[in-house]
């Protein structure tokens, strides 16, 4: 049971959006889909969900692919960019609608969170703030009870308290296992404890695809004067270095030595430093 | 919630919190401690980590399961933690400290006269 996809390409007038992906999303993980702006996340997104075309390869869904993925489609809840309500319409009305049209859709779950959230019920969608707004379309993914829920930068415009819910309520009715999440998203640092899985891409391409403390556990960080660090990082795959008078800081690949020389202060590598270390090293090949 | 101290693995972090809570009596043994996911959605971290971080207790026999209730704290647990707490000590605490008093030139008998006032002082605090 999973999101596959097999080396899809898609090109827009020339330029590469996706070149030749191939990845898998399933086991009631919740993945984190990390890029820069303009890496191909909506892109890669857009495929999955059939509101874009691949040019080439192939999207699976539970191991159908078109036409049955059609049918397919319907465990699939991606959380839109926008609100699409009729114009007249009212929060109440949206949480009911949707319920409508989606079988697995927790109405209670979806008016409990609204209330969580202090969304105004009896008021209408497009009068909602930009803030709002996303808190509408965020309950309603998090009430889809679809297998498969897709979350792309879900706490734009989101103040920090809201934000903070939204990772609460998110491990609360999301990170049972039964649903598979897939959250795109820049922030990084907020969104790093969250991941289980991590896939990072750049430039259309997959630079990694593995769980999220394999990532950070392929790297660390040693802090020290820099005769010292220079000793220890001789010889290594060395990421980046920062100095700062004679205290140097070295982003190494690999595990730490088990003995590591007194004066030098090793320390494990975060999601958002792995990531800014590998965008660095990408940017200058 | 406390957050997270980033140089060091999340779930290492959890199983330690849950220690001090056993070692504090905030989770008396025989208790019920939370559940995957409250701690997950309370401390905003993958059920699986939270998960790898119990079960280091549950190996260790400090919490064990009842299937289909929770988790509880073992009988012991608390007398288990303090044991290995102890043994800990010297290593991670003690050896380090004497070690930086002898760097910054502080004599034995000052290091001492240092760890009687914190020592009264903490019984203060």
């Amino acid at each position: 049971m999973a999101i596959e996809l097999k080396n899809v390409s898609k090109s827009f007038g020339g330029v590469h959006a996706l070149s030749d992906v191939s990845l898998s999303f399933g086991g009631g993980k919740i993945y984190g889909l990390l890029g820069p702006n303009g890496a191909g996340k909506t892109t890669l997104l857009n495929i999955i969900t059939n509101r874009l075309y691949a040019d080439s390869g192939e999207v699976l869904i539970d191991g159908e692919a078109a036409p049955g993925r059609d049918r397919a489609l319907g465990k699939v809840y991606m959380m839109a960019e926008q609100n699409l309500f009729p114009d007249s319409m009212k929060v109440k009305g949206a949480l009911k609608i949707t319920a409508d049209f989606i079988p697995s859709f927790d109405l209670e779950l979806a008016m409990e969170l609204a209330q969580k959230f202090g969304l105004p019920m009896g008021k209408k969608v497009k009068a909602l703030s930009t803030g709002y707004s996303s808190i509408l379309r965020l309950v309603l993914a998090l009430s889809a009870g679809t297998p498969y829920v897709i979350f792309d930068e879900p706490v734009l415009g989101l103040d920090a308290q809201h934000r903070d819910m939204f990772y609460r309520l998110l491990m609360e009715h999301c990170g049972g296992g039964g649903q598979t999440v897939i959250l795109s998203t820049h922030l990084i640092q907020e969104a790093a404890p969250l991941i289980e899985h991590a896939v990072i891409i750049k430039g259309g391409r997959i630079l990694r695809d593995a769980s999220a403390e394999e990532l950070t556990g392929a790297a660390h960080t040693v802090t020290g004067p820099a005769g010292l660090v220079d000793g220890y990082i001789a010889g290594r795959q060395v990421l980046n270095t920062t100095a700062i008078g004679g205290l140097k800081t070295a982003c190494v690949e690999g595990e730490p030595d088990a003995r590591v020389p007194a004066g030098l202060e090793v320390s494990a590598m975060g999601l958002q430093d792995y990531f800014i270390s590998l965008m660095n090293e990408e940017d200058a090949k | 919630m406390a957050g997270f101290d980033e140089s060091r693995p999340i779930f290492l972090q959890l199983a330690e919190m849950l220690e001090d809570g056993i070692i504090s009596g905030a989770f008396p043994e025989e208790g019920q401690i939370p559940s995957i996911t409250e701690y997950s959605a309370a401390l905003k971290i993958n059920p699986a980590t939270a998960l790898k971080g119990i079960n280091l207790l549950v190996e260790d026999g400090l919490v064990y399961k009842k299937r289909g209730v929770g988790m509880f704290v073992s009988t012991g647990a608390k007398e288990k933690l303090l044991h290995k707490r102890r043994e800990n000590f010297y290593v991670n605490l003690a050896r380090p400290t004497a070690q930086e008093a002898r760097a910054l030139g502080l004599s034995l008998e000052e290091l001492q006269k240092m760890m009687e006032r914190g020592y009264k002082d903490g019984d203060r605090a």
